[in-house]
């Protein structure tokens, strides 16, 4: 045993039911080093986590901590072995400051919240936080909810920080200042575990990497002496290939033009400002742009969601003849026979029904379908199990709730139902977030699939190097605005990063 | 003008019924447990209530004295709702029972148990429990002396209320310096609004929970005998209690589960419920007027759900029961 060894989990066993999501798992977690934890959607890395954290018990196995056994009973048990855990989901008190929520159930002495602040802005200058110590969690932006659960951990004076995907909904320049938090951190003296999808991340920030499939432990390996591809290769279990295939579509068709979209939100800003595009039959279009530009207004308001100021949205049908989409509800859209899909970004919120199964989740979607007021349910059950086989969804049954589903299984079943609608639009938000590397690549080959039906597809993403290699044309939201739209196959990642950020300096300037 | 002044007074009467069961609903749903069961906690501390006031007048003879009869009524009624809430807790809290079907079965339970017990008191003293006057009078007394209360105008709105309502009144500022100045205030907020944030901090759901829920019941079930000890005149009434509870829900609602607002909120509740014994207007029949709490409560629900303040929602777990492994 390595001598600045701090946490070693040795034959960790634990069972939900029938699911069997950690087998039999040994994991070292060393001080002074960054950890990264990897493995497909489901494959019990939050879980393992979990164990530390007091969340869950062990069914079999055994802790120890500096070399002795020890028994983590609940959340506060961890907390005194020095344990802290940032979860997947964040877990802040929403009508509470950052401070109460920092001292939230900390016990020494009177409470004093003057003296919190003090503490939690000491935290903050010596690791280079930016937290306002008495603004209300609900008025936080995510990175910033994320920044307080990270000093919540730090008050309480962990020296064992576990992150669960802390960079799934980050953008790409808060990732970089997490990360150098994290460098901060570790030269501290701290250990941690971060568990991340993005394998670039991994190869960035970690010292060690611990691979975890289907519930069982495959290996750990030194960053330094493995790449992406052995990485995901351990973890898929065979050799997968990194390459997204981007054939072209014979006929490409204009299928829904766009004109001066403008919409405003209820305090009166604009979040889409005459946005004018056209999306074309057989081609992805990628949407790019700094998270919070309008992407997630556009869909909606193409969808019926989101309501519309002014412009036009005109759809056109196979037929030739075209129909207007603005000013017409969800439903009426389908029932002028336009076929539209759309993967929102919130999977359990909008998408799917938390505690029903995937059958009941494919119903919904196809319910209008049925006749009289009896359930039929053999087509839906039979479309649940296709998308369980196609995509590779773990779950012990088709009747099994998706809310107790892996994150990333949560979101195939979601994109699963969607494209079996057999859609001539399909419209995706984010679709890969918080999906393993394998998962993804099904996803992207999916998307592709259905362009080469004839389908249009708008992709919006995060991860430019993935629009580069999936989408055929790019079009750059910023603030609002179409700031261009770009051939993805000539252009570089530069230029559309300049096009992100152009029209805020230009308005800097003004 | 005396007219308004009664008017007011007999509002006051009744709102502190309300505000105790208020005040015990607001504590209780702070945790984020809903007990629909507060109509029968309160018969349950009317009934018992009244049991403690009258066997203790039986034991003690013509030596009863009025400040220990108050206080044993006070006690046996929080008692009685105490044990109540325990059983909603432990079905809830331990066994994870759904909240609303619990709540509705303790209201029905503790109806039946106080019309019991009421019933049963009044057949086994042949046929009538009451107090001797003067303890009547000290229930019905109140604290201040006589030149206060005979200052014009506000002498009477101020301090001719019976113990109780001062009571109450310090319950609730008790309870809003507890919220909002005290670590264990803010750790039951926290608990009622996310559960598993606060499990995760190490904070003891369970006990909060409970601590809460029940001696939000005693508190509640105070109010009942509040109600048959001054209103009802110190007999069992079963009639001029029903309804109660309900109104004391929707009053936590009106009040956005604020203690201070309880103070006026339930006074303005008990006018709008006497409302029709004292300005009767010819054709609206009373059943209208008796509705008046509940749409003001509907109102303030739609005003409030508009301006969509973040603060003024309730318990975001309001309903719900905690399990750490459930995800
Ligand atoms: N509370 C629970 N109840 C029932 N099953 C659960 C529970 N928590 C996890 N599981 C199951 O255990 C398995 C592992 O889940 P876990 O969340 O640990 O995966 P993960 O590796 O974190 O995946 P992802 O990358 O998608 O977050 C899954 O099959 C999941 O359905
Ligand atoms: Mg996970």
């Amino acid at each position: 045993m390595e001598k600045n060894c701090a946490i070693e989990m040795k034959g960790i066993t634990k069972r939900f039911g029938q699911v069997v999501a950690n087998d039999s798992i040994d994991l070292q977690i060393n001080r002074g080093e960054v950890l990264a934890l990897l493995g497909e959607n489901g494959s019990g890395k939050t879980t393992l986590m979990n164990m530390l954290s007091g969340i869950y018990q062990p069914d079999e196995g055994e802790i120890l901590k500096d070399g002795k056994t020890i028994y983590i009973r609940s959340p506060r048990e961890a907390y005194e072995y020095g344990i802290g855990m940032i979860h997947q989901h964040y877990k802040l008190v929403e009508v509470f400051t950052s401070t109460q929520n920092i001292i939230l159930g900390l016990n020494d002495g009177r409470m004093d919240l003057k003296a919190a602040e003090n503490k939690v802005n000491e935290i903050c200058d010596r690791y280079g936080f930016e937290i306002d110590a008495s603004e209300k969690v609900y008025d936080m932006s995510v990175s910033q909810k994320q920044t307080v659960e990270i000093v919540k951990v730090l008050y309480r004076g962990a020296d064992i920080l576990i992150l669960d995907e802390p960079t799934a909904v980050l953008t790409p320049q808060e990732t970089k200042k997490l990360f150098a938090v994290l460098r901060n951190m570790k030269a501290d003296g701290k250990a941690i575990v971060i568990i991340t999808h993005k394998l670039n991340e991994v190869m960035e920030v970690s010292d060690k990497v611990t691979v975890l499939r289907k519930g069982k432990f495959i290996g750990t390996v030194k960053t330094s002496e493995t790449n992406p591809q052995a990485l995901t290769d351990m973890m898929v279990g065979h050799a997968v290939s990194l390459n997204i295939d981007r054939p072209l579509y014979p006929d490409p068709r204009k299928k829904m033009i766009i004109e001066n979209l403008t919409c405003v939100d209820e305090e009166g800003v604009k979040k889409l400002d005459s946005v004018s595009f056209t999306a074309n039959t057989g081609e992805i279009l990628g949407v790019a742009g700094i998270s919070g530009s309008g992407q997630k207004e556009l869909l909606e308001a193409i969808t019926g969601l989101y309501p519309v100021k002014e412009g036009s949205v005109r759809f056109i049908k196979s037929d030739g003849s075209e129909v207007e989409l603005v000013g017409l509800t969800p439903k009426k859209i389908r029932q002028t026979g336009v076929g539209m899909a759309f993967v929102p970004e919130d999977r359990l919120g909008m998408g799917l029904v938390g505690s029903m199964g995937m059958t009941g989740n494919m119903l919904l979607r196809s319910w209008k379908k049925g006749k009289g007021a009896l359930i039929h349910k053999k087509e839906p059950e039979a479309l649940a199990n296709k998308v369980m086989e196609e995509l590779d969804v773990i779950t012990p049954g088709v009747n099994y709730p998706v809310r107790r589903l892996s994150g990333g299984n949560v979101q195939k079943v979601l994109v699963g139902r969607e494209i079996a609608s057999e859609p001539e639009v399909l419209m995706t938000a984010y679709a890969v977030r918080g999906l393993d590397i394998n998962t993804s690549y099904t996803i992207y080959n999916l998307l592709t699939e259905q362009k080469m039906k004839g389908v249009a597809v708008l992709y919006v993403g995060e991860d430019l190097d993935v629009l580069l290699e999936l989408a055929d044309r790019i079009l750059v939201l910023c603030g609002g605005q179409v700031a261009g739209v770009v051939d993805a196959r000539t252009t570089t990642k530069e230029e559309i990063g300049l096009l992100m950020t152009q029209f805020n300096a230009k308005e800097d300037e003004r | 003008m005396t007219t308004l002044i009664t008017l007011i007074v007999a509002a006051v009467t009744f709102g502190t019924v309300l505000m105790y069961g208020t005040l015990g609903e607001i504590l209780t749903e702070k945790s984020g447990n809903l007990n629909l069961g507060v109509e029968g906690i309160m018969y349950m501390g009317g009934a018992f209530g009244l049991a403690g006031a009258f066997y203790y007048e039986k034991a003690a003879g013509a030596a009863a004295s009025g400040p220990v009869a108050i206080t044993l009524a006070i006690l046996a009624a929080f008692a009685a709702g105490f044990a109540a809430s325990a059983i909603y807790s432990f079905l809830t809290i331990t066994l994870r029972a759904n909240q609303n079907v619990t709540g509705l079965a303790l209201s029905i339970f503790g109806t039946g148990i106080g019309q019991f017990v009421g019933e049963f008191m009044r057949v086994s003293e042949g046929g009538y429990v009451a107090l001797s006057n003067h303890l009547k009078e000290a229930f019905s007394a109140t604290i201040f002396p006589g030149f206060l209360i005979n200052i014009p105008v506000i002498g009477r709105i101020l301090f001719s209320h019976t113990v109780f309502f001062y009571l109450a009144i310090v319950v609730a500022i008790l309870m809003f310096l507890f919220l909002k100045k005290t670590r264990y205030g803010m750790y039951l907020t926290a608990v009622g609004e996310s559960p598993s944030t606060s499990d995760a901090a190490g904070i003891n759901i369970t006990k909060y929970k409970y601590l809460a829920t029940t001696i939000g019941g005693g508190i509640s079930a105070i109010g009942g005998m509040v109600y048959i000890m001054t209103t009802a005149g110190c007999v069992w009434n079963h009639e001029g209690l029903s309804g109660v509870g309900w109104l004391a829900v929707a009053l936590v609602i009106f009040c956005m589960w604020r203690p201070l607002n309880a103070i006026w909120g339930s006074v303005l509740f008990g006018a709008m419920m006497i409302m029709y014994l004292r300005v009767s207007i010819p054709f609206i029949p009373t059943e209208l007027y008796k509705i008046l709490p509940y749409i003001v409560t509907v109102i303030v629900l739609v005003l409030t759900s508009m301006r969509n303040s973040r603060d003024k929602q309730p318990p975001a777990s309001l309903g719900n029961n905690y399990f750490r492994e459930e995800r």
